[in-house]
């Protein structure tokens, strides 16, 4: 295996009784790297994503992640990644800078970094008017924009984002990007999955899961050399197309 | 064509005045048309789907729903909608066919009677119809939702977000059903926030902020555009992206994933400019093409005004 992968995954399998949620994958992802994960609803993305986290234990397989063992140091993965989902991300009745120190006291740094880094953080996003003000009265877009750098708060290795783009307006969405792209020039790795296949062309490489299953997995301009296609949408279309696994059955 | 929803300047503020949801919404709808409100999460979305579906009353303004009034007669418009909210509305504790036969009830009517509209989505649930709602996967829940806003044969339908967190290939397949309902003379309002969704609607208004930017079909609003729009692409996307920016005859450059979207403020050809940039810059195995604009690109164009 590589030695600059900062996620290295060998047939990982997540079973619940008879069914095989994510059945046999394997894939490296290096250290900076945008990486795209695709699927439909109920392709087990959920699942592979919260076992790389360190939230579920494998049923065979295994994976190091940031140099860590998901059977053995899911404590020292906690604290060596960041993770941001559309549905949960900051506390509504916390102030901007509470929700700041609140998230960078969990994840580990000292009282003495949060003091010097929170004004920072706060002045970066160009929120210093709305310091004190409660998270909750924020427009969406900047609760997202906030949610994400605390999430790499106390620079982890890896960000894990569950489709941290929903529902946000198309210029917001945007900047949100620039933001992933800062991150990934500063070292950090990028796990991301989308419904927005525009933005899978942003990915360095993409996989496309399809029931359990990786299907495909290239950067997506040799994905469209491979499937003849126009956009990472056809791609999309041509494989998710053939699942027997419906969401619906999951 | 008639007219079978007419709504007239409603406003809607929450916190005394502080927040404005709605600022003086008006559009109207053709029987039997699929209508798209199209924006962002916050624009007003929900709140104009509650004052229309009688659940919240609007501060100022009225509408006219199938020949009745929104602030008058608002018992029988509840009879003549369906409504099927963001969030699962039904009975987690009821299985499948409880739920479908309570909301049957409700509106006075019976599972059978009205079938044929549900026939086919409730085909692929028939055989979870005694697992509980609960139970059931997100999917298989909001075609459930669906045909419960269904079975008393609503003249307008009110889908409030039905598509957001599915993923590509089943919004697809959501949108063909509404395509079907169309057909059996059912009024669809929908809203979304993915702007691809537009094109499946014969009208849309794009909302922001509580406010209506544009009305239109989607070919019109893309005819709005009113201006060249070019694709351009480079090896190094990410670069190209500051380099234009910092360009003064570039007016507008967004990032659609495998292009840039470009517009010009020159009257100089759009290529010339790109190609005398790109050899200033070692820019590298770039092209550029003119193409048709999105909706994507309507609705940021007219965030910026």
């Amino acid at each position: 295996m590589n030695q600059d992968s900062v996620i290295k995954v060998k047939n990982l399998t997540k079973r619940f009784g008879s069914f095989t949620a994510v059945d046999n994958i394997s894939f490296d992802v290096k250290k900076g790297e945008i990486f795209g994960f695709l699927g439909a609803n109920g392709a087990g993305k959920t699942t592979a994503m919260r076992m790389l986290s360190g939230l579920s234990k494998p049923t065979e397989g295994n994976a190091i992640i940031a140099g860590y063992d998901i059977h053995k140091d899911t404590e020292k993965i906690k604290r060596n990644i960041g993770y941001m989902s559309q549905k949960f991300s900051l506390y509504e009745d916390l102030t901007v800078a509470e929700n700041i120190q609140f998230f960078g006291g969990i994840y580990g740094l000292s009282r003495e970094d949060i003091r010097i880094k929170t004004p920072l953080l706060i002045h970066k996003l160009g929120l210093d008017t709305e310091a004190n003000m409660l998270v909750g009265s924020l427009p969406l877009g900047w609760k997202q924009k906030l949610a994400f750098s605390v999430a790499i708060f106390h620079q982890p290795e890896i960000v894990f984002l569950d489709e941290p783009t929903g529902g946000v307006d198309p210029i917001t969405r945007r900047q949100f990007w620039d933001l992933i792209y800062e991150a990934s020039d500063s070292g950090i790795t990028v796990f991301v999955t989308t419904h927005y296949m525009d933005e899978a062309a942003y990915c360095n490489r993409i996989t496309m899961m399809v029931d359990g299953i990786i299907k495909a997995l290239d950067s997506p301009a040799n994905l469209k050399e491979q499937f003849k296609a126009e956009s990472i949408d056809e791609v999309f279309f041509e494989l998710a197309r053939g699942a027997k696994r419906k969401a619906d059955l999951t | 064509m008639e007219i079978i929803l007419k709504v007239e300047n409603i406003s809607k503020s929450y916190a005394d005045g502080k927040i404005l949801a709605l600022q003086s919404i008006s559009f109207q709808v053709k029987r039997g048309d699929i209508f798209g409100i199209i924006g962002p999460d916050g624009a007003g979305k929900t709140t104009l789907f509650r004052i229309l579906t009688t659940l919240m009353l609007p501060d100022n303004g009225n509408a006219t729903l199938n020949g009745q009034n929104l602030l008058t007669d608002f018992k029988k418009i509840r009879n003549q909608i369906g409504y099927m909210p963001g969030k699962f509305s039904n009975y987690q504790d009821l299985t499948v066919e409880e739920n479908l036969q309570f909301f049957a009830n409700v509106f006075n009517t019976s599972v059978v009677e009205n079938y044929h509209l549900i026939a086919e989505i409730y085909d692929q649930l028939s055989p979870f119809k005694h697992r509980r709602a609960g139970q059931l996967s997100g999917g298989m829940k909001q075609k459930l939702a669906l045909c419960c806003a269904l079975i008393h044969k609503p003249a307008i339908l009110f889908l409030d977000e039905p598509t957001t967190g599915v993923d590509a290939v089943s919004r697809k397949e959501f949108w063909e059903m509404l395509e079907r309902l169309k057909h059996q003379g059912i009024t669809i309002i929908v809203s979304t926030p993915y702007m691809d969704e537009a094109l499946h609607c014969d009208d849309i208004a794009l909302i922001q902020n509580g406010k209506i930017m544009s009305i239109h079909t989607p070919a019109g609003i893309i005819s709005q555009f009113g201006e060249d729009l070019f694709a351009v692409k480079a090896t190094n996307m990410s670069q190209l992206l500051k380099l234009l920016r910092n360009e003064t005859w570039v007016k507008s450059c967004f990032s659609f994933g495998e292009a840039h979207h470009v517009t010009i403020n020159s009257s100089q050809a759009a290529e010339e400019l790109f190609s005398q940039f790109a050899l200033q810059k070692s820019i590298l195995d770039w092209k550029i093409e003119k193409i048709e604009p999105t909706i994507e690109d309507c609705f940021i164009k007219l965030m910026e005004k």
